[in-house]
């Protein structure tokens, strides 16, 4: 297997297993495809099969949802080390999950829960990170979150939370700009001013995604990270603000819901490649 | 949150008629009632879709609305144990062999240990099959020392119930054709099903008289000549040359070993 490169400052999208043979049978022009790692993590089969030809054509970029970093419980080990062996397999371009917990004691509770934004919590995820970095032998990226509730012991705010994080653990970030566009609606905070503080230097990877418009008891706008349709207006806008401020960055289309024909996702991915080359070209140099 | 904060996020998502733990904040408008049950309803809403997508012909049988209503029964039961989402279900048969509301159905946890056999086949060990005419290069008097190791991805399972047939009917496009399949279905016709992955493809069958012990007693290790006096105890129509035909033509055997003889 090829050495794993960096992920390319390209557009790329989930990988849907049930569309790997139709990539296969007709490679589209991406720069990357990203798979979750939860995924993988039977013994054989077609899904290592897949992964296994769709890696030799692109760029992979390996993605975790179920390691439950937020927890206030030790690492589960034993998927830390199927992680690591799917690393070591697989070779990925980069390995990222998310400042959540979704486990308690011995369940597994399928959804990214929110965490405090304390003092206790940054000690207990830095050394969590930690952990899955030194085990891994690699960086990892960790991914903001959507969230719908916030925690009352909360004492920093999210940017200030991630950006302390990245500084303790030296984990890259990952900018989900449509979970900023839902937690800025959600909790009424601007999300250009989020973006204009968060430690955008740390940011290897973006992702894009549909969000689901729903209405809190009162009537107001609520969003629900659903990714079950195309990237809305006000997340290309903070996209195209973020990519103007750092260059272009590997930038994923998710669509994990209501997922639609390969074309159709290979057309958004194409749209956020347009806007990598208009706006975050480098600026021209002085004739 | 720390560990009993959340212990009591987790119970109140699996509860639907708990109130949110305490010291969960929403903006002022907003109510902490409401945004807790997004929570929920990702985790119950992603739980029982993902039963759906592993027990389609159990979902089709019950209809969605007395499907979705068990399965919340099941996840309120028996919560995920496991990250890996495609094992998620794994005990769905033995809960519906015990859940009332479905007793009238007792077909229902065999079809339902049917269709979670098809996805752990799926994603089952890789092995590749012996060549068909493996068995021909023994001699004859060797065959019944023979012992032959079946795929990983092989599960057998034995039902009171024509199983293996309703499940089949299922798999016709037309519902018309399915309830034409269906018509035609004595239920209470038992079926030994056997289910395996051959390179990206899931297989079903229902096993001929004799197969499920024949293939029983090789996957214990025993020796062919074993298995079929088991098969032939069992079912005196036993076939041996179809089983064998079965076992080598559709690649449910890995290996071979011949006792006495060099590996």
């Amino acid at each position: 297997m090829a050495h794993a490169a960096a992920l390319p400052a390209r557009a790329g999208i989930g990988l849907k297993l049930a569309q790997a043979r139709a990539i296969l049978a007709e490679p589209p022009d991406l720069g990357f495809l990203e798979v979750h790692a939860e995924n993988l993590m039977g013994a054989g089969g077609p899904p290592h099969a897949w992964a296994t030809a769709l890696r030799a054509r692109y760029p992979l970029s390996l993605h975790g949802v179920a390691l439950s970093l937020g927890a206030d419980a030790p690492l589960d080990t034993e998927h830390l080390e199927r992680l690591a062996e799917l690393c070591r397999r697989y070779e990925p371009a980069m390995f990222s999950e998310h400042l959540a917990w979704s486990s308690h004691g011995p369940f597994y509770l399928n959804d990214l829960l929110p965490v405090a934004y304390d003092q206790p919590t940054l000690e207990r995820v830095a050394a969590h990170v930690d952990q899955v970095q030194s085990r891994l032998g690699r960086r990892i990226l960790l991914e903001n979150p959507a969230t719908y509730l916030r925690c009352q012991s909360s004492c920093l705010d999210e940017v200030e939370f991630l950006a302390e994080l990245a500084r303790r653990t030296g984990c890259g970030l990952l900018l989900d700009v449509n979970n900023v566009w839902v937690s800025a609606t959600n909790h009424g905070f601007d999300p250009f001013l989020y973006l204009a503080r968060f430690p955008l230097e740390r940011v290897e990877e973006v992702h894009l995604a549909g969000a689901a418009p729903d209405r809190d008891g009162d009537g107001s706008p609520l969003l629900i990270d659903a990714h079950d349709r195309p990237v809305a207006a006000p997340v290309w806008h903070l996209f195209a603000f973020v990519v103007a401020r750092t260059g272009a960055l590997p930038t994923l289309i998710e669509w994990d819901n209501d997922v639609p024909p390969l074309a159709r996702l290979v057309a958004e991915a194409a749209h956020a490649e347009a806007v990598l080359r208009e706006v975050a070209r480098p600026l021209p140099e002085a004739a | 949150m720390d560990a009993a904060a959340q212990a009591a996020f987790a119970a109140a998502l699996l509860d639907p008629e708990a109130d949110p733990p305490p010291g969960l904040a929403a903006p002022g408008h907003a109510d902490v009632r409401r945004r807790f049950a997004v929570y929920r309803n990702n985790v119950v809403v992603s739980l029982i879709d993902a039963l759906e997508a592993r027990f389609p012909v159990c979902a089709a049988l019950l209809g969605p609305e007395f499907f979705r209503a068990t399965a919340r029964a099941f996840l309120a039961e028996r919560p995920p144990r496991s990250r890996i989402l495609f094992h998620w279900g794994d005990e769905l048969p033995r809960f519906l062999a015990t859940f009332e509301p479905v007793a009238r159905f007792p077909w229902l946890p065999d079809l339902a240990a049917l269709e979670a056999a098809r996805s752990l086949a799926f994603h089952a060990a890789d092995a590749e099959p012996l060549a068909p005419e493996a068995l021909a290069r023994v001699s004859v008097d060797r065959l019944p020392a023979v012992r032959l190791e079946l795929h990983p991805s092989v599960v057998l399972l034995r039902s009171r119930f024509a199983v293996v047939s309703l499940w089949a009917a299922h798999q016709h496009v037309a519902p018309a054709e399915v309830e034409a399949e269906l018509a035609g279905l004595d239920l209470a016709r038992g079926e030994d099903a056997l289910v395996w992955r051959a390179g990206e493809e899931v297989w079903v069958r229902a096993a001929p008289p004799g197969v499920h012990p024949f293939l029983e007693a090789l996957g214990a290790g025993g020796t062919l000549g074993e298995a079929a006096d088991r098969a032939l105890e069992a079912a005196p129509v036993f076939d041996l040359p179809a089983a064998l035909a079965l076992l080598l033509g559709h690649g449910l055997a890995v290996r071979l070993h011949v006792d006495g003889a060099p590996r």
